[in-house]
């Protein structure tokens, strides 16, 4: 006798799943019951419905006709509430009660609604269903909608709206777009083609509230206070399987409806196919495995012998001009090679992760003409030995060429600028080029490019390089390490001219051969992205030597040491009252004076750091930076308080000038020295930058050294008063900022540039390089003792504690 | 059999960083890279015991921060001319928690 079979939910699994039922003909007297007034469509081309590319109808997979030529009984816009699995009944929520003799789940998943305040207000809504696509389409050019999340979904629903000429806002929680499929560099690239799209994108950014007035949605809020107003709120965080049903039916459910390799639930009469099932551990989020699962569960349901077998996953984005793909397993890492590919010029990144000859992952961006080929190698555990080295080209060059190193140049626009101090773009020197000057020097001459700090020279020979082709052969150069062919210098005036303000942004414009940098490379990215954009780029813990990292130096045994300031080198009983009890609270093992004028507490456990930090804050103490590639000490005399010879107030220029300067990172360390008068008690003329103070007025010379190398400072520039002397002093600072080397102390970068340069430059632009310096400082004139006393002290702490715990 | 002993969230640990876990035989580095992948160490440098839990991170190695030693965080072993290595250990994410097999303080006791 033919089975009755109920098939709750009309979704993509189950309708191809009754498709494979129906073609084999088997024999089952079917009922389709779907929550949604409509029967099965194609939901994932929701996302081209809304962008206005299709309409619902194009999208409808099967129709009345289809569920009438195939005697499928349907039952749609109703809802199954209950049911009872020993009498083998469903109730619908209009009270019809259906017998079954077999059952499928094909329920689905529920989008996930962070719990919010304000989340339950009007116009706050998912994007799964037909009726979600309507209302963002409904909501019509010239409003504001906000998207949370940053993932597959909320980009699909982001650009759709944004075709649509609704001002979109993408907040997403991660450092960089669709994390879990894509690695930072290509999360880069798709950001700046949505940005591009006119779409807001904020990263790193955390909700806080849903504000709304008199019933509806008008902002969010994030938790850094920042409120962005919005008609509209699509939430599109993730999905849970709907196995709420299967659960009060008591079939046995863990993330999602349990099933094993047939699709049979914990009760052999009932499947489930979808995302609300759960095999193996795994739920699925993705239609090609569903599609799997519906073949199986159709062979099941006709007692063929079948096994659902999960395999590899890759994901595409369905957004016009935004072509990426990502397939596989793609950490990188040792035993792995990583290949990577990019063209600056035309904005595509490929990578491919090879262990054992054997393709792992792939992260593509830009270009994915050959996605399909590469998902085959990593599918088929493919060897690629043969064809390694020419592998990222892809199936139709194999044998193509090698990068190039010159790409990163060749990219830039003829607007991009080469020479900072002249301003002198790229399409300049291309015309001075094209007039016959063909080598730099005569570049030079008919454009000053590289005249004056010379520190562009390298960027301008591969502008040579790259009009004149072999013609001209570039000059090797120190490349910063070996993830790029680029030096220092080229780097920083690509972050300048490029305006590149994140670290993927330099892998990618600057032709990085690594996915993500290393320990040589990324401090220096590090301090150049922070000195160049101190307000877009986020400080990378991550990318600081240890010491930086947890503002303290560490010792040979892993212990820490411990300098407060001592502004200018004063000091009060009180303080040295709160050093001895730290001291002996924490048992410090050494004290000493510093040659910097001050004290260094030695020895102190990690553990501790946060604790004596806190005690020497509350003495009123802040941190010496004695570890940083900053500024460090301003060693001063006794001046004329109360010296016989001193001049001027030494000591008060010194404790100005260090509260003025304290907290700002350099290109390494900044030391300064104020003494009263030429007999010089401060050592003044052997720091990085010296005042000696004079009856005229204030001496002020650079480029001391009194290290490795011992040098006197030379003289800068003679002012009247303080101010000018602070002033001074922060414009050369700055300027030392933005165009040192990383680990150039302030007497290397003047043997690069000259002293000429420094002087016309600090001349020219003192007041608007004090500007640029003082922003900086709005950021980063803080005590970072204090910040992670009260909110990271736990990172000081053992993760964890097992010193109790036994073996077995 | 693996008996697994939850650590912590793997958001306790930065990613391209490192926390340190103390037992009763010594401390265990756990690193975590830029891809969420976990791996644990001997918090104790080949070369001079240097607290590898301090290094920088980057792609499946650390860089020791006493004298810039590059040490695998797969094999445990010293990258290029150095020679050395340190113990490596069973660890592994599951459902956002940390997790180290318990072999891992018996192997330190023998060790
Ligand atoms: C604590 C102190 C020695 C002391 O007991 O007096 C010291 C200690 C260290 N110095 Fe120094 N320097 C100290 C004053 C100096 C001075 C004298 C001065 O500042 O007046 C100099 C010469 C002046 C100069 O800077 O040129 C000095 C030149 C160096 C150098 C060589 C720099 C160079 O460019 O030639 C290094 C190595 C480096 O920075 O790369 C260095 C590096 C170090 C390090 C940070 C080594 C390291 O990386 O771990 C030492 C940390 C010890 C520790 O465990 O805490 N230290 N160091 C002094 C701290 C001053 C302060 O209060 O902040
Ligand atoms: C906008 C969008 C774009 C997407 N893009 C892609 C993509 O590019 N690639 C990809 O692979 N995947 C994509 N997906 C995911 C893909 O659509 C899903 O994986 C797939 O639709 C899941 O199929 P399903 O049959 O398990 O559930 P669904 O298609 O969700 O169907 C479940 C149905 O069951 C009904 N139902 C639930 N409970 C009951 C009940 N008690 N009684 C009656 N009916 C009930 C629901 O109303 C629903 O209609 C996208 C999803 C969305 C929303
Ligand atoms: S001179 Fe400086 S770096 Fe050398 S041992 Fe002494 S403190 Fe250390
Ligand atoms: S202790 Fe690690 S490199 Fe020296």
């Amino acid at each position: 006798m033919t089975q009755k079979l109920i098939v709750i939910g009309a979704g993509m699994a189950t309708g191809r799943m009754l498709e494979n039922l129906v073609e084999a003909g088997a024999d089952y007297d079917i009922t389709l019951i779907n929550a949604e007034p409509r029967g099965n469509y194609n939901r994932i081309m929701l996302s081209p419905v809304l962008s206005g590319d299709k309409t619902y109808e194009d999208i409808i997979t099967h129709d009345d006709d289809w569920y009438d030529l195939y005697k499928i009984k349907t039952r749609f816009g109703q809802f199954v509430q209950d049911m009872d699995r020993a009498a083998k009944t469903v109730t619908l929520d209009g009270g019809e009660v259906l017998a079954y003799d077999k059952l499928v789940f094909g329920t689905g998943s529920n989008p996930f609604m962070i719990p919010l305040l304000g989340h339950d207000l009007k116009g706050v809504i998912a994007y799964r269903d037909l009726e979600d696509t309507q209302r963002m389409m409904d909501l019509g050019s010239a409003h504001k909608c906000v998207v949370i999340g940053g993932g597959l979904l909320g980009l699909e629903a982001a650009a759709g709206m944004a075709a649509r000429g609704v001002d979109v806002t993408v907040v997403h929680i991660m450092g960089h777009l669709m994390e879990r499929q894509l690695d930072e560099a290509a999360g880069y690239l798709l950001r700046k083609a949505l940005v591009d799209k006119g779409i807001t994108v904020k990263c790193s950014a955390n909700s806080k509230e849903i504000l709304g007035k008199d019933g509806h949605v008008t902002a969010l809020l994030l938790d850094d206070g920042t409120e962005l107003p919005c008609d509209l709120l699509v939430m599109a965080v993730g999905i849970r399987p709907n196995v709420k049903l299967a659960q009060d039916a008591g079939l046995m459910v863990g993330k999602g409806i349990h099933v094993d390799d047939q699709m049979v639930t914990s009760d052999g009469n009932v499947l489930a196919v979808g995302e609300c099932v759960e095999h193996d551990g795994a739920i699925f989020g993705l239609v090609a495995p569903l599609y799997d699962q519906a073949k199986v569960a159709a062979q099941t349901l006709m007692n063929e012998p079948a096994q659902f077998v999960q395999k590899e996953l890759s994901t595409k984005l369905k957004v016009s001009g935004c072509d990426l793909f990502s397939a596989g397993d793609f950490a990188d890492g040792e035993g792995r090679e990583d290949i990577v590919f990019r063209d600056p010029a035309r904005g595509v990144y490929r990578r491919l992760v090879i262990e054992d000859n054997v393709v792992k992952g792939a992260v593509m961006y830009g270009d994915t003409a050959d996605s399909n080929w590469f998902f085959g190698l990593i599918r088929d555990k493919t060897d690629i030995a043969e064809m390694r080295d020419t592998l990222i080209f892809g199936p139709a060059f194999q044998g193509g060429a090698p990068i190039d190193p010159l790409a990163a140049v060749a990219a830039l626009p003829r607007d991009a600028e080469i020479c900072g101090c002249n301003g002198i773009s790229k399409g300049q020197i291309e015309d001075a080029i094209a007039g016959g000057a063909t080598d730099l020097g005569a570049v030079r001459s008919t454009t000053k490019a590289s005249g004056s700090c010379g520190t562009c020279t390298g960027l301008v020979e591969q502008v040579l390089a790259v009009t004149l082709g072999d013609d001209f052969i570039v000059p090797a150069a120190a490349s910063i390490c070996g993830c790029t062919d680029m030096t220092h210098e080229d780097i920083r005036r690509m972050i300048k001219s490029q305006k590149l303000t994140s670290m993927a942004a330099v892998w990618q414009e600057c032709g990085w051969k690594t996915s993500c940098g290393c320990h040589l490379c990324r401090p220096a990215l590090n301090f150049y992205l922070l000195a160049d954009w101190p307000l877009d780029y986020q400080d990378d813990p991550q990318s600081r030597f240890i010491n930086e990292r947890k503002h303290a130096n560490i010792q040979k045994d892993g212990t820490y040491s411990v300098v407060p300031r001592m502004w200018g080198g004063i000091t009060t009983p009180d303080e040295l009252r709160a050093i001895a009890d730290a001291a002996d609270k924490y048992m410090v093992p050494t004290v000493k004076m510093t040659g910097g004028q001050r004290i260094d507490l030695l020895g102190v456990k990690s553990e501790d750091l946060p604790g004596i930090w806190a005690d020497l804050n509350a003495a009123g103490m802040v941190s010496g930076h004695a570890y940083s590639k900053g500024l460090r000490t301003v060693k001063t005399c006794v001046g004329t308080d109360h010296c016989r010879f001193g001049t001027q107030d030494s000591t008060g220029l010194g404790i100005k000038l260090e509260k003025e300067l304290w907290g700002s990172w350099t290109p390494h360390k900044l030391k300064l020295g104020v003494s009263g008068c030429p007999r010089n008690c401060a050592e003044a003329t052997c720091k990085d930058i010296g005042v000696i103070c004079v009856d005229s007025g204030y001496q002020v010379s650079i480029g001391g050294a009194a290290g490795m190398d011992v040098r006197e400072t030379e003289l800068l520039v003679q002012v009247a008063t303080e101010e000018e002397a602070i002033d001074v002093i922060k414009a050369v600072t700055q300027l030392y900022r933005e165009n040192a080397k990383y680990l150039d102390r302030i007497y290397k970068w003047m043997n690069k540039v000259g002293l000429d340069w420094i002087e016309e430059r600090v001349e020219a632009e003192a007041p608007a390089l004090v500007e640029r310096f003082e922003i900086s400082q709005s950021i980063y004139r803080k005590d970072p003792w204090a910040e992670h006393a009260q909110t990271k002290a736990d990172r000081y702490q053992p993760l964890a504690n097992l010193t109790l715990e036994a073996a077995e | 059999m693996t008996d697994w002993i939850d650590i912590a969230a793997l958001e306790d640990v930065p990613a391209r960083g490192a926390r340190m876990v103390k037992t009763a035989l010594g401390c265990v580095a756990v690193f975590r890279t830029a891809d969420d992948e976990i791996f644990a160490l001997d918090n104790a440098c080949p070369h001079k015991a240097g607290p590898l839990a301090e290094g920088i991170v980057h792609g499946k190695s650390v860089t020791c921060p006493l004298h810039n030693w590059i040490i695998s965080l797969e094999t445990g072993e010293a990258q290029g001319a150095d020679e050395g290595r340190v113990a490596t250990y069973a660890a592994k994410v599951a459902d956002g928690r940390i997790l180290l097999d318990r072999a891992f303080l018996r192997a330190r006791a023998a060790a």
